[in-house]
């Protein structure tokens, strides 16, 4: 790319200037101190000891301590099943929510917004106890479903409903700012050349929202896999059963398998790393295509130039 | 095929965007809705597209009566002010587009595309994305890829509005020339006279939400039906003069308010005149009778007309007077003048009328 000099480059374009030259440098290097120090106190350390805590005894044991006990292998597979069932459902909200809110004026529509963002609001905690409230055996529908052949607490769907209350905001919160700011008139020409509603979403809303829903469901799925307090109350943490990877590492925590708590929990960080670096690429993916495709009219040769560098760029 | 608009009333909430407003576009004619922002113009551009539902009123493709169809159905072209390209596909999947969705064989698509895009001489951009284009070239492939479908109606929405000035009036020819070419019947909107002038054959000025007056662009200008569309075609001198034996006066000056217009005094005596720059002329001297002494306040000889603008100060009058660059040589004029400005024609309305 070339490097245009701004009009308060110093006059030498060529050599780099500091960022802010009025800063002296004891604030600089103060400031980057105190940074540097929280993170490695509060984020690289703990992480690293959680990594060093579960490979103490060595690789064998760290992988026999995993896979022996039946009780962990299936708080691992439930997490797995539980996060992406519940990232599925929200997926599916969060689009017809924000298609709604970002295309409709209806009235409690701004109710809606408001109502959205309640999981973020609410303690997980409070979550579960009012699922409970709702589906236990002395709550409201529980009784019916009972009779039904239905029962939420302490199963699978109940974890489901529980983690997917708490990521409801995820999806939904991603797209709604994206759409509004995309604008129906590409949605407008594609009906107007013919699309029906199946082709509209799928040739012309999905690949201009693809970035920013990905982002969301990576979002929504690490705060999926890592939830605590609703599954926990919603559960009854039964070992082997309604134990998620963060009920189980608590609860091996307390029962003093200390060698286990940690394999899990490096489990359930590798996971984390994982979505970390899935929304570190997302995260590109989605500035890229707004700053090619945002502007219009009068700055299209400046886009044109950067879209050129970048392409002979990439070759 | 000819659009018929009837009755067509439409509000939001409690604003009335169309009032019982009626439009025809006779087939391959090219019309142009004129008005400021928020006479409601955009508003019926879409109603006739499908694109929003009308209230009340219906709306007709030849004698099909199409109000209740959707827009997938009505099979119409359109093109937005702001372009709406697909952002995520090249420019030749944003021409196929409508092509795609209506199953044409891929090899007729790709005749067809390559067409239109030899057509707006934009082949060799058939492999980038919108974004790496200009505003005109946009523009250009937004109207063929309206167009692909072959449909039987063409509707802009303020096509040039987000262009700069030269681009916008290279377009305006080339949309007319395209226009004659295919003959598919279009409306367009515009708040711009100047374009709706050079391009239309049907002008229908709007203003809240009703129609002022429609016809050819010399029709609306030159019998402007009220003051408003007077006003909004260009710049106009307003002033209040007396209406005295079926004559209008200022002063001892009488206006010349053309043939057949009816004069009839409201009590005040008083009326509203309207003259154009083009229609005042300034002498040296008072020969001619029949006119106002001014003293020359500011003149802009840039363009193809000098502007000049004199005030009359016994009537406390500020005028504006278009010149041609030949005369304003003629009478050498400079700041601080002394000039006779006379009136050659002007126009009266209702005097109840309000714009």
């Amino acid at each position: 790319m070339t490097h245009r000099p701004s009009v308060a480059s110093p006059p030498h374009p060529l050599t780099p200037s500091p960022p802010h030259p009025q800063d002296p440098a004891w604030v600089r290097w103060s400031l980057t101190i105190v940074a540097v120090l929280a993170l490695t106190v509060l984020v690289i350390v703990p992480v690293a000891s959680v990594f060093a805590g579960a490979f103490a005894d060595g690789a064998g044991a760290y992988w026999r301590t995993l896979t022996a006990d039946p009780d962990t292998r299936a708080a691992v597979l439930l997490t797995l099943t539980v996060a992406p069932a519940a990232v599925l459902c929200n997926l599916v909200f969060g689009l017809a929510a924000a298609w709604a809110i970002a295309r409709f004026r209806f009235p409690g529509r701004t109710v809606l917004v408001t109502l959205i963002d309640l999981p973020f609001a609410v303690s997980p905690v409070v979550a579960g106890l009012m699922m409970v409230l709702l589906f236990g055996m002395k709550g409201y529908f529980g009784p019916w479903l009972r009779d039904h052949g239905f029962q939420l607490l302490f199963s699978v769907p109940g974890l489901i409903l529980a983690t997917m209350f708490v990521t409801l905001p995820f999806v939904a919160r991603e797209l709604i700012p994206l759409m509004e700011a995309l604008g129906p008139d590409e949605e407008f020409a594609a009906v107007s050349l013919g699309a029906n509603p199946w082709q509209l979403f799928w040739r012309v809303t999905l690949p201009n929202i693809k970035w920013g829903l990905l982002y969301g469901v990576i979002l929504c799925n690490a705060r999926a896999m890592g939830e605590f307090g609703a599954v926990y109350v919603v559960g009854g943490r039964i070992a082997g059963e309604t134990n998620t990877m963060p009920l189980q590492v608590e609860m091996l925590f307390s029962s003093f398998n200390t060698a286990g708590a940690f394999a899990v929990a490096s489990v359930l960080t590798l996971l984390g790393l994982v979505s970390l670096a899935a929304k570190t690429w997302v995260e590109g993916k989605k500035t890229n295509h707004r700053v090619t495709e945002d502007t219009e009219g009068r700055n299209i040769e400046q886009t044109t130039d950067r879209v050129q560098d970048r392409r002979s760029g990439l070759c | 095929m000819s659009i018929t608009a009837r009755n067509v009333s439409k509000r939001f909430g409690a604003f009335a965007a169309l009032d019982g407003v009626s439009v025809e576009a006779p087939t391959g004619s090219l019309v142009a809705l004129l008005g400021p922002s928020g006479s409601g113009k955009t508003t019926l551009l879409r109603i006739i597209a499908g694109l929003e539902v009308p209230d009340a009123g219906t709306v007709q493709y030849l004698a099909d009566d199409i109000t209740r169809r959707s827009a997938r159905e009505r099979n119409v072209g359109f093109v937005f002010q702001h372009y709406a390209l697909f952002r995520h596909m090249t420019v030749f999947e944003n021409v196929a587009f409508g092509l795609r969705v209506r199953k044409w064989p891929e090899k007729k698509v790709r005749e067809r595309v390559s067409e239109l895009l030899h057509l707006v001489r934009l082949e060799e951009k058939a492999n980038s994305y919108p974004a790496a284009l200009s505003g005109g070239q946009r523009q250009r492939i937004a109207l063929v890829r309206a167009l692909a479908p072959q449909p039987k109606v063409l509707l802009l929405d303020e096509p040039f509005g987000a262009l700069d000035a030269k681009v916008r009036s290279e377009l305006r020819g080339w949309l007319r020339r395209f226009h004659d070419e295919f003959g598919v019947t279009s409306i367009f909107v515009t708040h711009d006279q100047e374009e709706a002038f050079e391009v239309a054959d049907k002008i229908v000025v709007m203003n809240h939400g009703r129609i002022e007056q429609d016809g050819t662009p010399a029709e609306v200008f030159e019998h402007p039906a009220n003051a408003f569309v007077m006003d909004f075609l260009g710049n106009v001198n307003v002033f209040q003069a007396q209406l005295k034996d079926g004559r209008v006066l200022l002063g001892d000056v009488e206006v010349p308010v053309g043939r057949g217009t009816l004069i009839h005094p409201d009590g005040t005596g008083r009326a509203d005149v309207y003259v154009r720059p083009h229609e005042l002329d300034l002498q040296r001297t008072a020969d001619g009778g029949n006119c106002l002494r001014a003293k020359v306040v500011h003149v802009n000889p840039a363009g193809s007309v000098v502007k000049v603008r004199v005030v009359a100060e016994d009537f406390g009058l500020m005028l504006n007077v278009d010149l041609t660059p030949e005369k304003y040589r003629g009478l050498a004029l400079k700041i601080s003048d002394a000039i006779f400005v006379s009136p050659k024609s002007a126009k009266i309305f209702e005097p109840d009328y309000t714009i």
